[in-house]
Protein backbone atom coordinates (compact mmCIF):
# COMPACT_ATOMS: atom_id res chain seq x y z
CA UNK A 1 0.00 0.00 0.00
CA UNK A 2 1.20 3.65 -0.98
CA UNK A 3 1.66 5.90 2.24
CA UNK A 4 -1.24 7.78 1.31
CA UNK A 5 -4.60 6.70 2.68
CA UNK A 6 -7.38 6.34 0.32
CA UNK A 7 -10.38 7.83 0.99
CA UNK A 8 -12.62 5.21 0.73
CA UNK A 9 -15.94 7.20 1.34
CA UNK A 10 -15.21 9.41 -1.43
CA UNK A 11 -14.07 6.26 -3.66
CA UNK A 12 -17.41 4.49 -2.65
CA UNK A 13 -20.14 7.03 -1.28
CA UNK A 14 -21.93 7.67 -4.63
CA UNK A 15 -21.84 3.88 -5.37
CA UNK A 16 -23.48 3.14 -2.26
CA UNK A 17 -25.84 5.72 -2.35
CA UNK A 18 -27.18 4.73 -5.77
CA UNK A 19 -27.60 0.71 -4.76
CA UNK A 20 -29.42 1.90 -1.51
CA UNK A 21 -31.84 4.21 -3.21
CA UNK A 22 -32.43 1.13 -6.04
CA UNK A 23 -33.37 -0.90 -2.99
CA UNK A 24 -36.08 1.51 -1.68
CA UNK A 25 -37.51 2.35 -5.25
CA UNK A 26 -37.60 -1.83 -5.56
CA UNK A 27 -39.56 -2.21 -2.95
CA UNK A 28 -42.42 0.92 -3.65
CA UNK A 29 -42.37 -0.77 -7.42
CA UNK A 30 -43.28 -4.25 -6.05
CA UNK A 31 -45.81 -2.37 -3.38
CA UNK A 32 -47.57 -0.40 -6.03
CA UNK A 33 -47.74 -3.40 -8.22
CA UNK A 34 -49.01 -5.95 -5.30
CA UNK A 35 -46.57 -8.03 -5.44
CA UNK A 36 -44.65 -8.22 -2.29
CA UNK A 37 -45.74 -11.41 -0.63
CA UNK A 38 -43.19 -13.18 -2.69
CA UNK A 39 -40.54 -15.28 -0.07
CA UNK A 40 -37.30 -13.86 -1.58
CA UNK A 41 -38.83 -9.97 -0.91
CA UNK A 42 -39.83 -11.24 2.90
CA UNK A 43 -35.90 -12.79 2.74
CA UNK A 44 -34.33 -9.54 1.46
CA UNK A 45 -36.05 -7.57 4.26
CA UNK A 46 -35.51 -9.76 6.85
CA UNK A 47 -31.56 -9.20 5.89
CA UNK A 48 -32.13 -5.41 5.84
CA UNK A 49 -31.34 -4.70 9.49
CA UNK A 50 -28.41 -6.36 9.32
CA UNK A 51 -26.80 -3.16 7.77
CA UNK A 52 -27.21 -1.25 10.26
CA UNK A 53 -25.33 -3.63 12.91
CA UNK A 54 -22.15 -2.86 14.92
CA UNK A 55 -18.85 -4.36 13.89
CA UNK A 56 -17.12 -5.60 10.66
CA UNK A 57 -18.45 -9.30 8.57
CA UNK A 58 -22.14 -7.51 7.28
CA UNK A 59 -21.42 -8.53 3.89
CA UNK A 60 -21.18 -12.30 5.10
CA UNK A 61 -24.36 -12.31 7.79
CA UNK A 62 -26.29 -11.16 4.80
CA UNK A 63 -25.02 -13.88 2.54
CA UNK A 64 -25.61 -16.27 5.10
CA UNK A 65 -29.55 -14.82 5.86
CA UNK A 66 -29.83 -15.70 2.18
CA UNK A 67 -28.58 -19.07 1.89
CA UNK A 68 -30.13 -22.19 2.86
CA UNK A 69 -28.98 -23.89 6.04
CA UNK A 70 -29.88 -27.68 5.38
CA UNK A 71 -27.06 -29.76 5.25
CA UNK A 72 -28.13 -32.87 4.28
CA UNK A 73 -27.84 -33.82 0.08
CA UNK A 74 -31.59 -33.45 -1.40
CA UNK A 75 -33.01 -37.06 -3.04
CA UNK A 76 -33.17 -34.97 -6.13
CA UNK A 77 -33.69 -31.71 -8.12
CA UNK A 78 -36.64 -30.51 -10.96
CA UNK A 79 -34.81 -27.14 -11.03
CA UNK A 80 -31.32 -26.04 -12.77
CA UNK A 81 -30.83 -22.90 -11.28
CA UNK A 82 -31.23 -20.58 -8.02
CA UNK A 83 -33.05 -17.90 -6.77
CA UNK A 84 -31.24 -15.64 -4.30
CA UNK A 85 -33.16 -16.66 -1.36
CA UNK A 86 -33.75 -20.33 0.42
CA UNK A 87 -37.34 -21.34 0.04
CA UNK A 88 -39.74 -21.62 2.91
CA UNK A 89 -40.59 -24.82 2.14
CA UNK A 90 -36.60 -25.87 2.35
CA UNK B 1 0.55 -4.82 -16.57
CA UNK B 2 0.23 -8.73 -17.10
CA UNK B 3 -2.00 -11.25 -15.89
CA UNK B 4 -3.68 -14.46 -15.94
CA UNK B 5 -7.47 -15.12 -16.72
CA UNK B 6 -7.60 -18.44 -14.70
CA UNK B 7 -11.42 -18.95 -15.54
CA UNK B 8 -12.99 -18.66 -18.68
CA UNK B 9 -15.18 -20.32 -20.81
CA UNK B 10 -13.44 -19.02 -24.43
CA UNK B 11 -15.30 -21.11 -26.45
CA UNK B 12 -18.83 -19.61 -25.76
CA UNK B 13 -16.81 -15.85 -26.05
CA UNK B 14 -15.95 -14.08 -29.59
CA UNK B 15 -12.49 -13.53 -31.01
CA UNK B 16 -12.88 -9.97 -30.17
CA UNK B 17 -12.87 -11.04 -26.60
CA UNK B 18 -9.60 -12.31 -27.21
CA UNK B 19 -8.20 -9.33 -28.68
CA UNK B 20 -9.56 -7.28 -25.61
CA UNK B 21 -7.26 -9.64 -23.33
CA UNK B 22 -4.92 -9.52 -25.25
CA UNK B 23 -4.54 -5.71 -25.07
CA UNK B 24 -5.27 -5.62 -21.48
CA UNK B 25 -2.21 -7.75 -20.39
CA UNK B 26 -3.71 -11.39 -20.87
CA UNK B 27 -1.11 -13.94 -20.95
CA UNK B 28 -2.70 -16.86 -20.75
CA UNK B 29 -6.39 -18.46 -20.10
CA UNK B 30 -7.34 -21.11 -18.33
CA UNK B 31 -10.59 -23.06 -19.30
CA UNK B 32 -12.35 -25.49 -16.85
CA UNK B 33 -14.97 -27.46 -18.79
CA UNK B 34 -18.20 -26.63 -18.16
CA UNK B 35 -22.16 -26.25 -18.53
CA UNK B 36 -23.01 -25.50 -22.43
CA UNK B 37 -26.23 -23.50 -21.29
CA UNK B 38 -28.34 -26.98 -22.46
CA UNK B 39 -28.27 -30.31 -21.45
CA UNK B 40 -26.11 -32.21 -23.71
CA UNK B 41 -27.46 -35.75 -24.96
CA UNK B 42 -24.73 -38.02 -25.45
CA UNK B 43 -21.12 -38.62 -23.93
CA UNK B 44 -19.85 -38.04 -28.09
CA UNK B 45 -21.51 -34.47 -27.61
CA UNK B 46 -18.82 -34.49 -24.59
CA UNK B 47 -15.83 -35.96 -26.86
CA UNK B 48 -16.31 -33.19 -29.26
CA UNK B 49 -16.23 -30.60 -26.66
CA UNK B 50 -12.75 -31.97 -25.17
CA UNK B 51 -11.28 -31.74 -28.63
CA UNK B 52 -12.63 -28.06 -29.27
CA UNK B 53 -10.59 -27.06 -25.58
CA UNK B 54 -7.85 -29.35 -26.09
CA UNK B 55 -6.55 -28.54 -30.12
CA UNK B 56 -9.14 -25.61 -31.53
CA UNK B 57 -9.06 -23.17 -28.68
CA UNK B 58 -5.69 -23.12 -27.75
CA UNK B 59 -4.71 -22.02 -31.54
CA UNK B 60 -7.51 -19.66 -31.42
CA UNK B 61 -5.72 -18.07 -28.45
CA UNK B 62 -2.54 -18.44 -30.10
CA UNK B 63 -3.09 -15.63 -32.33
CA UNK B 64 -3.14 -13.55 -29.81
CA UNK B 65 -0.24 -14.18 -28.47
CA UNK B 66 -2.23 -16.27 -25.49
CA UNK B 67 -1.44 -19.49 -23.89
CA UNK B 68 -4.76 -22.02 -23.52
CA UNK B 69 -5.22 -24.52 -20.80
CA UNK B 70 -7.94 -26.47 -19.61
CA UNK B 71 -9.47 -29.00 -17.37
CA UNK B 72 -12.48 -31.28 -17.97
CA UNK B 73 -15.09 -33.07 -16.43
CA UNK B 74 -19.04 -33.52 -16.66
CA UNK B 75 -19.82 -30.35 -14.70
CA UNK B 76 -22.60 -30.76 -11.96
CA UNK B 77 -25.39 -28.96 -13.65
CA UNK B 78 -24.97 -32.25 -16.20
CA UNK B 79 -24.34 -34.44 -13.19
CA UNK B 80 -28.33 -35.55 -12.17
CA UNK B 81 -27.76 -38.24 -15.08
CA UNK B 82 -25.15 -40.33 -13.63
CA UNK B 83 -25.34 -42.95 -16.42
CA UNK B 84 -24.57 -39.87 -18.60
CA UNK B 85 -21.63 -38.47 -15.87
CA UNK B 86 -20.00 -42.13 -15.66
CA UNK B 87 -19.84 -42.43 -19.71
CA UNK B 88 -18.57 -38.67 -19.77
CA UNK B 89 -15.96 -39.54 -16.83
CA UNK B 90 -14.63 -43.10 -19.11
CA UNK B 91 -13.51 -40.69 -21.96
CA UNK B 92 -11.68 -38.65 -20.21
CA UNK B 93 -8.25 -40.38 -19.53
CA UNK B 94 -8.31 -39.96 -23.13
CA UNK B 95 -7.39 -36.19 -23.32
CA UNK B 96 -5.63 -36.23 -20.08
CA UNK B 97 -1.84 -36.10 -21.61
CA UNK B 98 -3.08 -33.85 -24.17
CA UNK B 99 -0.20 -30.64 -23.62
CA UNK B 100 -2.83 -27.98 -22.07
CA UNK B 101 -4.72 -30.18 -19.91
CA UNK B 102 -4.02 -29.23 -16.21
CA UNK B 103 -6.63 -31.16 -14.37
CA UNK B 104 -10.08 -32.41 -13.57
CA UNK B 105 -12.96 -29.40 -13.43
CA UNK B 106 -14.62 -27.66 -12.48
CA UNK B 107 -16.35 -30.18 -10.84
CA UNK B 108 -18.40 -29.62 -7.70
CA UNK B 109 -22.00 -29.46 -6.64
CA UNK B 110 -25.17 -27.12 -8.70
CA UNK B 111 -28.23 -28.05 -6.55
CA UNK B 112 -27.02 -30.09 -4.06
CA UNK B 113 -28.20 -33.29 -4.47
CA UNK B 114 -27.22 -37.28 -3.57
CA UNK B 115 -26.49 -37.96 -7.14
CA UNK B 116 -24.41 -34.40 -7.89
CA UNK B 117 -22.71 -35.32 -4.68
CA UNK B 118 -21.82 -39.11 -6.04
CA UNK B 119 -20.59 -37.87 -9.23
CA UNK B 120 -18.40 -35.40 -7.32
CA UNK B 121 -17.03 -38.11 -5.06
CA UNK B 122 -16.09 -39.95 -9.06
CA UNK B 123 -14.44 -37.18 -10.22
CA UNK B 124 -12.13 -36.95 -7.35
CA UNK B 125 -11.62 -40.62 -7.39
CA UNK B 126 -10.77 -39.88 -11.07
CA UNK B 127 -8.26 -36.83 -10.10
CA UNK B 128 -6.66 -39.30 -7.51
CA UNK B 129 -6.11 -41.86 -9.95
CA UNK B 130 -4.80 -39.88 -12.67
CA UNK B 131 -2.73 -37.67 -10.65
CA UNK B 132 -4.27 -34.61 -11.31
CA UNK B 133 -5.19 -31.10 -9.52
CA UNK B 134 -8.81 -30.23 -9.21
CA UNK B 135 -10.94 -26.99 -10.39
CA UNK B 136 -14.06 -27.03 -8.31
CA UNK B 137 -17.34 -24.70 -8.80
CA UNK B 138 -19.11 -24.20 -6.05
CA UNK B 139 -22.80 -23.24 -6.23
CA UNK B 140 -25.32 -20.23 -6.78
CA UNK B 141 -26.61 -18.08 -4.47
CA UNK B 142 -29.15 -19.88 -1.67
CA UNK B 143 -27.39 -23.39 -2.58
CA UNK B 144 -23.20 -21.85 -2.29
CA UNK B 145 -22.87 -22.28 1.89
CA UNK B 146 -24.81 -26.03 1.70
CA UNK B 147 -22.57 -26.86 -1.32
CA UNK B 148 -19.27 -25.56 -0.59
CA UNK B 149 -19.62 -27.10 3.32
CA UNK B 150 -20.68 -30.72 0.80
CA UNK B 151 -17.74 -30.15 -1.10
CA UNK B 152 -15.23 -29.46 1.37
CA UNK B 153 -16.58 -32.69 3.11
CA UNK B 154 -15.82 -34.63 0.36
CA UNK B 155 -12.42 -33.64 -0.17
CA UNK B 156 -11.49 -33.65 3.38
CA UNK B 157 -12.69 -37.44 3.96
CA UNK B 158 -10.20 -38.64 0.84
CA UNK B 159 -7.24 -38.91 2.65
CA UNK B 160 -5.21 -39.29 -0.91
CA UNK B 161 -6.02 -35.41 -1.39
CA UNK B 162 -3.56 -32.47 -1.16
CA UNK B 163 -5.58 -29.19 -0.40
CA UNK B 164 -3.00 -27.02 -2.02
CA UNK B 165 -3.87 -28.77 -5.25
CA UNK B 166 -7.49 -28.11 -5.20
CA UNK B 167 -8.79 -24.42 -6.16
CA UNK B 168 -12.12 -23.77 -4.67
CA UNK B 169 -13.84 -21.27 -6.90
CA UNK B 170 -16.63 -18.61 -6.57
CA UNK B 171 -15.90 -17.91 -3.05
CA UNK B 172 -17.91 -15.13 -1.61
CA UNK B 173 -17.69 -13.48 1.61
CA UNK B 174 -19.66 -16.26 3.84
CA UNK B 175 -17.77 -18.73 1.96
CA UNK B 176 -13.88 -18.00 1.53
CA UNK B 177 -12.74 -18.37 5.35
CA UNK B 178 -14.18 -21.94 5.11
CA UNK B 179 -12.29 -22.39 2.47
CA UNK B 180 -8.62 -20.89 3.30
CA UNK B 181 -9.00 -22.26 6.66
CA UNK B 182 -8.74 -25.85 5.63
CA UNK B 183 -5.77 -24.99 3.20
CA UNK B 184 -7.54 -25.31 -0.33
CA UNK B 185 -6.92 -22.27 -2.89
CA UNK B 186 -9.77 -20.14 -3.24
CA UNK B 187 -11.00 -18.60 -6.08
CA UNK B 188 -13.02 -15.23 -6.42
CA UNK B 189 -15.00 -14.95 -9.53
CA UNK B 190 -16.38 -11.33 -10.81
CA UNK B 191 -19.56 -10.98 -12.03
CA UNK B 192 -21.86 -7.80 -12.90
CA UNK B 193 -25.52 -9.47 -11.03
CA UNK B 194 -23.94 -12.38 -8.89
CA UNK B 195 -21.05 -13.30 -7.10
CA UNK B 196 -18.46 -10.88 -6.14
CA UNK B 197 -18.22 -7.52 -7.76
CA UNK B 198 -14.17 -5.96 -8.48
CA UNK B 199 -15.00 -3.94 -4.92
CA UNK B 200 -15.91 -7.26 -3.01
CA UNK B 201 -12.80 -9.14 -4.39
CA UNK B 202 -10.23 -6.34 -2.96
CA UNK B 203 -12.26 -6.35 0.41
CA UNK B 204 -11.89 -9.76 0.41
CA UNK B 205 -8.05 -9.69 -0.45
CA UNK B 206 -7.99 -7.22 3.10
CA UNK B 207 -10.17 -9.36 5.04
CA UNK B 208 -8.67 -12.91 4.20
CA UNK B 209 -4.93 -12.35 2.73
CA UNK B 210 -3.77 -11.96 -0.81
CA UNK B 211 -2.08 -15.75 -0.88
CA UNK B 212 -3.55 -18.88 -2.06
CA UNK B 213 -5.87 -16.72 -4.00
CA UNK B 214 -7.21 -15.82 -7.40
CA UNK B 215 -9.39 -13.66 -8.89
CA UNK B 216 -11.28 -14.18 -12.30
CA UNK B 217 -14.03 -13.62 -14.90
CA UNK B 218 -15.30 -16.82 -15.54
CA UNK B 219 -16.70 -15.21 -18.44
CA UNK B 220 -18.82 -17.49 -20.73
CA UNK B 221 -22.28 -17.32 -22.56
CA UNK B 222 -24.11 -15.59 -19.95
CA UNK B 223 -24.22 -11.79 -18.29
CA UNK B 224 -20.60 -11.83 -17.53
CA UNK B 225 -17.39 -9.56 -18.47
CA UNK B 226 -13.96 -10.31 -19.66
CA UNK B 227 -12.59 -7.54 -18.77
CA UNK B 228 -13.30 -8.06 -15.02
CA UNK B 229 -9.85 -8.96 -13.61
CA UNK B 230 -8.35 -5.60 -14.73
CA UNK B 231 -11.68 -3.50 -13.31
CA UNK B 232 -10.27 -5.10 -10.06
CA UNK B 233 -7.17 -4.20 -10.80
CA UNK B 234 -7.91 -0.79 -11.05
CA UNK B 235 -9.75 -0.86 -8.14
CA UNK B 236 -7.01 -2.20 -6.03
CA UNK B 237 -4.98 1.09 -7.52
CA UNK B 238 -7.40 3.28 -6.88
CA UNK B 239 -7.06 2.23 -2.86
CA UNK B 240 -3.09 2.70 -3.19
CA UNK B 241 -1.78 -1.12 -4.07
CA UNK B 242 1.48 -1.00 -5.78
CA UNK B 243 2.66 -2.92 -8.95
CA UNK B 244 3.93 -5.33 -6.91
CA UNK B 245 1.06 -6.01 -4.61
CA UNK B 246 -1.56 -6.27 -7.86
CA UNK B 247 1.08 -8.61 -9.73
CA UNK B 248 1.10 -11.19 -7.11
CA UNK B 249 -3.13 -10.88 -7.22
CA UNK B 250 -3.28 -11.01 -10.75
CA UNK B 251 -0.40 -12.92 -12.55
CA UNK B 252 2.24 -14.93 -9.74
CA UNK B 253 -0.35 -16.40 -7.43
CA UNK B 254 -2.95 -18.18 -11.12
CA UNK B 255 0.93 -19.04 -12.19
CA UNK B 256 2.02 -20.84 -8.79
CA UNK B 257 -1.65 -22.92 -8.78
CA UNK B 258 -1.18 -24.06 -12.09
CA UNK B 259 2.35 -24.25 -12.08
CA UNK B 260 1.95 -27.41 -9.85
CA UNK B 261 1.38 -28.93 -13.55
CA UNK B 262 5.00 -29.24 -15.17
CA UNK B 263 2.62 -28.80 -18.41
CA UNK B 264 1.84 -25.26 -17.39
CA UNK B 265 4.53 -23.00 -18.97
CA UNK B 266 4.43 -19.23 -19.71
CA UNK B 267 5.54 -18.16 -23.68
Amino acid sequence: MSEKKTNLVELGFMDARIKLIDIAAFLDRIDRHEQSDDYRVAALKEALPELLSNGPGRAARILDMLSDQSTDPVSESKIQGAFGAPSREQ
Amino acid sequence: MRYIEPHAHMVSRTTDDYMALACAGCKAVNEPAFWAGFDRASSQGFYDYFRQITEYEPKRAAKFCIDHYCWLCINPKEAEDVGLAREVISIIPDFIDCDNVLGIGEIGLNKNTRNELQILEEHIQLAVDHGQMILVHTPHLEDKLKGTKLILDALCNHSEIDPSKVIIDHVEEHTAPLVIDKGFWAGMTLYPESKVTPNRAVDMLEMYGHENVWMNSACDWGISDPLSVPKAVLEMRRRGYDDSFIDKVVYLNPAQFMGQNPKFKLS
